[in-house]
């Protein structure tokens, strides 16, 4: 890289108090709590803002020069990808479910996170924290597009990723991280700090970036790796601003610890529950497999979070409830997760399959607590019916948690053979949990949780059909019709990868790319 | 407390029993088979008879397993919010004492599953 | 003691970075893995600006390195000269 090094007359502190400090002033015309209405509510108690800086200490003229260096390193590859045919790179034409799923479920949450950070950006009365947070808002609105345009080469050879902005409002597996989002961008802006800014970025994005973007190297993607990186490029600053939130929000009031820790309780939970996705893809969806979940777990979650709630301990900040059940989860959370798209495959935008042999050897070396005992059973049950022609196509909707949205799959802690039910009473009706951290969030706010737009409820009430559609009708076809109001192609989108036009596509263009038909 | 909000807030219940159209929701998991990997929702009349939910509803849900035509009926342990339950087929839903959004259990002793596998 | 991380993308700007890192920081631990490195170091990790213009023969803005960065951890404090990222505990 050539870059120039302009001459600096001011050190970097005294540049940046110059140029995000100063900028700010106290309202006179109308009082402060009424130009910062969201400031209060939440009971967070801010003595002095001047005393949160942010550390990387960005102002905006150091912040497009190397965003656009990013963005100009970016779009050579992406290019370059798309001309070499790239997509023909990939291990197999399997792994390209895994990139469905990241722009179905993960690039519209960047959306939702600029908006995010450009609400609280707004509600904020501290000036450091405003400009960290607006610099992050282009970051994330970065993120999405640049996912967006990287993924669309993609959109012109498979099928399922056509409408994915439709999809995340409507698909039944995509409410769950639709309203995990949607529950952030509704709490208040300290509490949108804790669960995106330190919870996600700081404790969660790893997990999802890191291990699944090199993978995605490893699988001959370039084009998701050059997309990953550059995103997980601007993480790094934004972990780094979750964790001087956090820690100025618990500096400046020892009447801030409890509301803070509640939240690092619940939004870890939240996070944990939501990143099942990720553990699913790195465990089957990646042809060539760079760690399992369970391992990228330990080294993410478990060794750089522990070490991160070590150091919060002398402000009295203790780790996530919980903590023992997703120890003993992480030997089977993506098996449950895989098991579960694999019965709904017919429901799904993208291809599931059962692994092969070398498949669940390295699952079983990798999982040897749970895999032969559990879940190879199954996998092997799924694969011999299959050859005869009998794939298990689950046809029944399942039973939702209302705070997760996930299916009812998880397991009771210590027991992988039982699924975990719990329930609550509220205002004269019942409401039904995955576990005791999802039941423990909506005792808390139930009024949020009982308006939970969960996706089986909605089609049994008839909201998930398109206008004109007559259930009543005689032989009505109530799947289909929900296909249909999912924009979801029947016989294309949907069902087992063995047989799908992607499958076929793939394997003929890749033959043609290295023969002379 | 229900919600911290910066006014009064009262939310809306999205599942209420008359968003059915008529129906309950009624939850059904199979225990020791998690080949189906959560428990079903289905929409029911009230007025029901059980032992339809049982000979004609759940054959369809639960049918593809090969531990299904092996169930003795007589012998099934049902469970009702996770508490033992002693169901009267020959009752509705209703007399049953089955409200909206309730969820039942039912264990098939002796059935554990491909290859014991609780799958 | 608890471990701090730095993780950069791998390619020609990072190289001289990497092995600044490693000569600055003796108990760092390198981790190679598909298109990135990820170095581990207990309690302590010092990225120091004359070290990598040493390598790079060439002035170095360490605000440079957000171009390159993939994930870090551990309290971060930046001035012209270094970044380093710590524990307290």
């Amino acid at each position: 890289m050539d870059m120039q090094v302009a001459k600096k007359k001011l050190g970097l502190k005294e540049r940046y108090a110059l140029m995000t400090r100063d900028l700010g002033w106290d309202t006179t015309y109308q009082p402060m709590n009424k130009v910062f209405p969201q400031a209060e509510y939440e009971g967070i108690k801010i003595h002095d803002w001047s005393k949160w800086e942010d550390p990387f200490r960005l102002t905006m003229d150091a912040y497009w020069k190397y965003q656009a260096e990013k963005e100009k390193k970016l779009y050579a590859i992406i290019d370059a990808y798309a001309q070499n045919n790239g997509h023909l790179n990939v291990t197999d034409a399997r792994y390209i479910n895994a990139i469905k799923l990241f722009l179905n479920g993960i690039s519209p949450l960047e959306y939702m996170a600029h908006r995010g950070f450009a609400g609280v950006g707004r509600q904020f009365p501290g000036v450091g924290t405003r400009v960290a947070c607006l610099m992050q808002s282009l970051d994330e609105i970065r993120h999405s597009q640049t996912q967006i345009h990287a993924m669309s080469n993609y959109n012109k050879y498979y099928n399922g990723f056509h409408d994915y902005t439709t999809m995340i409002q409507r698909v039944w597996y995509l409410s769950v991280p639709r309203s995990f989002f949607d529950d952030a961008i509704t709490a208040g802006p300290f509490e949108f700090m804790i669960a995106i800014g330190f919870s996600f970025e700081y404790v969660l994005t790893n997990l999802l970036f890191v291990p699944f973007v090199s993978g995605a190297a490893y699988n001959g993607d370039m084009g998701t790796m050059t997309f990953g990186f550059s995103a997980q490029s601007d993480e790094a600053r934004h972990m780094t601003l979750g964790l001087e939130c956090i820690k100025f929000m618990l500096e400046q009031d020892p009447a801030n610890v409890p509301i803070v820790q509640r939240w690092i309780d619940k939004w870890a939970w939240r996070g944990y529950r939501v990143l099942t996705l990720v553990g699913m893809m790195m465990d089957y969806m990646l042809p060539k497999r760079v760690m399992s979940w369970k391992e990228a777990w330990e080294i993410y979650f478990e060794e750089n979070g522990g070490a991160l709630f070590n150091d919060l301990a002398r402000y009295g900040i203790r780790p996530p409830k919980f903590l023992d059940q997703i120890a003993f989860d992480k030997d089977h959370i993506s098996h449950q997760a895989w098991g579960t798209f694999y019965n709904y495959a017919a429901a799904c935008n993208f291809h599931s399959w059962t692994p092969t042999d070398d498949e669940m050897d390295w699952l079983s070396a990798k999982y040897p607590n749970s895999f032969d005992k559990y879940y190879r059973p199954r996998l092997e049950h799924w694969r011999e019916e299959a050859k005869k022609g009998n794939r298990f196509y689950n046809k029944t909707l399942p039973m939702l948690c209302q705070t997760c949205q996930i299916p009812m799959i998880f397991t009771e802690p210590g027991d992988p053979t039982k699924i975990c039910y719990r329930e609550s009473d509220y205002k004269g009706t019942k409401y039904h949990f995955c576990s005791d951290g999802c039941k423990d969030i909506f005792d808390h706010e139930p009024e949020k949780y009982i308006q939970s737009w969960l996706p089986v409820h909605q089609i049994y009430q008839g909201n998930c059909f398109n206008p004109g559609v007559d259930p009543t009708a005689p032989g009505f076809d109530a799947l289909g019709a929900v296909l249909d109001y999912y924009n979801m192609a029947v016989g294309r989108d949907n069902l087992d990868f063995e047989g799908s036009e992607d499958q076929k596509n793939f394997e003929a263009w890749r033959g043609m790319a290295t023969k002379n038909i | 407390m229900g919600v911290a909000a910066i006014k009064e807030y009262v939310g809306e219940n999205k599942d209420r029993l008359e968003n059915f159209h008529g129906n309950q929701l009624l939850y059904v998991g199979w225990e020791d088979h998690l080949m189906f990997c959560a428990p079903f929702a289905f929409p029911f009349p009230p007025a029901m008879r059980f032992g339809d939910v049982i000979e004609k509803v759940l054959p369809g849900a639960f049918g593809y397993h090969p531990d299904w035509a092996k169930i003795d009926w007589s012998k099934v342990e049902w469970f009702k919010s996770g508490q033992p339950w002693a169901p009267n087929f020959a009752k509705s839903l209703a007399e049953n004492g089955l409200r909206h959004k309730d969820v039942v259990r039912f264990r098939t002793p002796g059935l554990t599953g491909i290859k014991g596998s609780c799958s | 003691m608890s471990t701090v991380f730095i993780a950069l993308q791998t390619n020609d700007d990072t190289r001289p970075i990497i092995e600044s890192i490693m000569a600055d920081n003796p108990h760092a631990r390198l981790n190679e893995a598909p298109a990135m490195v990820k170095i581990d170091a207990e309690g302590k990790l010092t990225v120091k600006r004359e070290s990598i213009e040493e390598r790079l023969g060439r002035e170095f803005d360490l605000q440079e390195l957000h171009i390159n960065l993939i994930s870090l951890s551990g309290n971060l404090d930046e001035t012209d000269d270094e970044l380093t990222l710590s524990w307290n505990s």
